[in-house]
């Protein structure tokens, strides 16, 4: 080939090529779309969490291999059990495949239930755990209905649905590593925790 | 599956079977040329590389990557020239015929004056003693690895009729100790980098249709929320953080929605939401957990997770709600839907006794077919060109990222940790 048309050619490969991984210039945010930058900010509409803390952003040189770090520090303490409460207090635990409350925690329930009245700007939060077995996404969902059922259950003594909050950690955070009935045990659980 | 012996010929050396996993727990710096192949597709066509003129002085084994992105395919045996070879040189095909080639591939990488590199090459098919391909591609030096990705497609696409994925990524999450990162790296397993770092749980990343942005769920605030972000700025946004847990984010195809689990009404079910985020449409309405969405390839259906039968099983429904079809039905425990490309196959993790372990199904009709025989599979993940899935599992304690073709008969290992790596996920094209 001629030198000219290989040059021609490769002005033409080059071209679409190019078009190919166009310009990853970023479009602007729309004005809707809240962007975490450097301050915190508010969140989407109907969403009612604690914004972050500003990470730390770092980016290399080139556009289409660079990818930017996000380096969260830990936003808020990990909510601790208040007080003199032993841990053996705010953790209700359950049986495989189940998300029933066990007869031995209802005094449990209950006495949370009693200072949550007692005081109507307490507030607590109810994570529910389940054993390490089983896809990520569905233990998650399975989580969510065992601190379900604990803040049902206080519910129906009488606390106030905006006293409380079920969330669910599904198999991420367990207590106990291992893979015996003794570890899963341990870690299919709703933890009470104080807001 | 065991694995398929290798014929012996030139190349053996440079391949193994695998077996014995555990003696490569450690990954010296080489390891992306180390490929790790098992089994053997129908005929692989040999292809002869050189090393690129200038590609040690650019600091990128270029032609050395675009081997190891061959043969990763199953589709090729690569093998390097014992001359020097670039793109401006005259060759004999019938020479590189007679030692077993049927194509030739040399090039060059030229550091231009603005610090750019030119990296050149041509492409020789010996079976019709012909050239068949030239190209140039001009990139940055951090780019070089992409363009020797490229290269390795514009081959594969050449002499197979087929896409290639070797310039895709692949996004995973990492747990060491305390700490949880969320990586991007090529489809070969290298060039990691580093989206998201926390002390918190990172889970289900999920890639945007163009490839630049992740969703993923991530659990800094001390409960599931929903997070979009731009991979190459670092800027994100809370997508989803309503009361309860907010999880598994789909995109659908056109990019401009999010399929999401929501448990803000009790129950966990699935909702679509615009990804500049908003209010939440609903829908599935159930009493029982509906999970992880996935957007049929024409957007107009939605596959899912629900237990409203009893055990977890894979259901579909339009993307706007309504009457809803059951897709799988074999044993009480099917989970983790992935939809091929072309919308034909879907790809799933079933509960077969203490196992968890990769299946697919023809979605025209026909049973489900394991491909592994580990039993520690999660994540499945198909390649945009449809030919691959990506999924995660163990191997002799080891955490492990393994790509399989569809049929399960090649599979290759693309990371390997003892830390704690799961949820692979692959991403599209476009970058």
């Amino acid at each position: 080939m001629s030198s000219r048309k290989w040059n021609v050619v490769a002005a033409v490969v080059m071209a679409v090529g190019l078009s190919a991984c166009s310009s990853t210039k970023l479009t602007e945010p729309s004005a809707q779309a809240p962007i975490e930058t450097r301050t915190p900010l508010a969140t989407a509409p109907g969403s009612g969490g604690s914004a972050a803390n500003a990470p730390a952003v770092t980016q290399s040189a080139t556009p289409q291999s660079q990818v930017a770090t996000v380096d969260l520090a830990r936003t808020s303490p990990v909510a601790a059990s208040a007080g003199a409460a032993a841990p053996g207090q705010r953790v209700v635990l359950f049986d495989y495949d189940s998300f029933a409350i066990k007869d031995e925690y209802t005094a449990l329930v209950d006495g949370h239930a009693k200072a949550l009245g007692s005081n109507r700007a307490r507030r607590m939060v109810i994570e529910g755990h389940t054993d390490e077995r089983g896809g990520r996404e569905y233990n998650l969902a399975l989580g969510q209905k065992r601190a379900d059922a604990v803040v049902k259950a206080m519910e129906l003594l009488g606390v106030p649905a905006n006293q409380l909050e079920a969330v669910s950690f599904g198999k991420e955070r367990p207590v106990a590593t291992g893979q015996d009935e003794s570890a899963w045990a341990r870690n299919r659980r709703a933890e009470l925790k104080d807001r | 599956m065991p694995p398929f012996p290798i014929e012996s010929n030139q190349h053996t050396s440079r391949r193994r079977i695998l077996a014995g996993l555990g003696a490569l727990a450690a990954w010296p710096a080489a390891a992306q040329f180390r490929v790790e192949v098992s089994g053997v597709g129908a005929r692989q066509i040999p292809v002869t590389i050189a090393s690129f003129r200038d590609q040690d002085k650019a600091g990128v084994a270029v032609a050395d990557i675009v081997r190891a992105d061959l043969e990763r395919s199953g589709l090729f045996l690569a093998s390097a020239a014992d001359t020097a070879l670039d793109e401006r040189s005259s060759v004999v095909l019938a020479d590189w015929r007679a030692r077993g080639a049927d194509a030739l591939l040399a090039g060059s990488v030229t550091r231009l004056s603005d610090g750019r590199f030119d990296v050149r090459y041509k492409l020789w098919d010996a079976l019709k003693n012909e050239e068949v391909m030239g190209q140039s591609k001009v990139v940055p030096a951090a780019d070089l690895r992409l363009a020797a990705h490229r290269v390795a497609d514009e081959v594969h696409q050449r002499l197979t009729g087929e896409p290639g994925v070797n310039a895709t990524r692949i996004a995973y999450v990492l747990r060491t100790g305390r700490r949880f990162t969320l990586h991007i790296t090529d489809a070969d397993g290298e060039g990691g980098q580093v989206a998201v770092a926390s002390p918190e749980p990172i889970i289900s990343p999920a890639w945007s249709p163009d490839g630049r942005r992740l969703a993923y769920v991530s659990f800094e605030t001390q409960k599931a929320v929903v997070w979009v972000q731009d991979l190459s700025t670092g800027e994100r946004r809370m997508v989803a953080n309503f009361r309860g847990s907010n999880s598994a984010p789909a995109w659908s195809p056109d990019g401009r929605q999010l399929a999401v689990a929501l448990s803000r009404d009790g129950l966990t079910q699935l909702f679509t939401m615009p990804v500049s985020g908003g209010t939440p449409q609903r829908v599935t309405s159930s009493n029982s957990i509906d999970t992880e969405p996935v957007y049929s390839p024409d957007g107009r259906r939605i596959y899912f997770v629900s237990d409203r039968g009893g055990g977890p099983q894979i259901y579909r429904v339009d993307a706007g709600g309504g009457a809803v079809e059951r897709i799988t039905f074999a044993g009480n425990y099917n989970i983790s839907p992935a939809l091929s490309p072309d919308g034909r196959t879907l790809a799933f993790i079933t509960r077969q006794g203490t196992a968890f372990r990769l299946m697919t199904m023809d979605l025209d009709g026909g049973g489900a077919v394991a491909l592994t025989d580990t039993s520690d599979d999660e994540s499945p993940s198909f390649a945009p060109n449809g030919r691959l899935l990506v999924y995660a599992t163990r191997v002799q304690r080891q955490d492990v990222l393994m790509t399989t073709t569809l049929d399960g008969r090649i599979k290759t290992r693309l990371l390997s940790s003892g830390a704690d790596m799961r949820e692979p996920a692959w991403g599209p094209y476009g970058r």
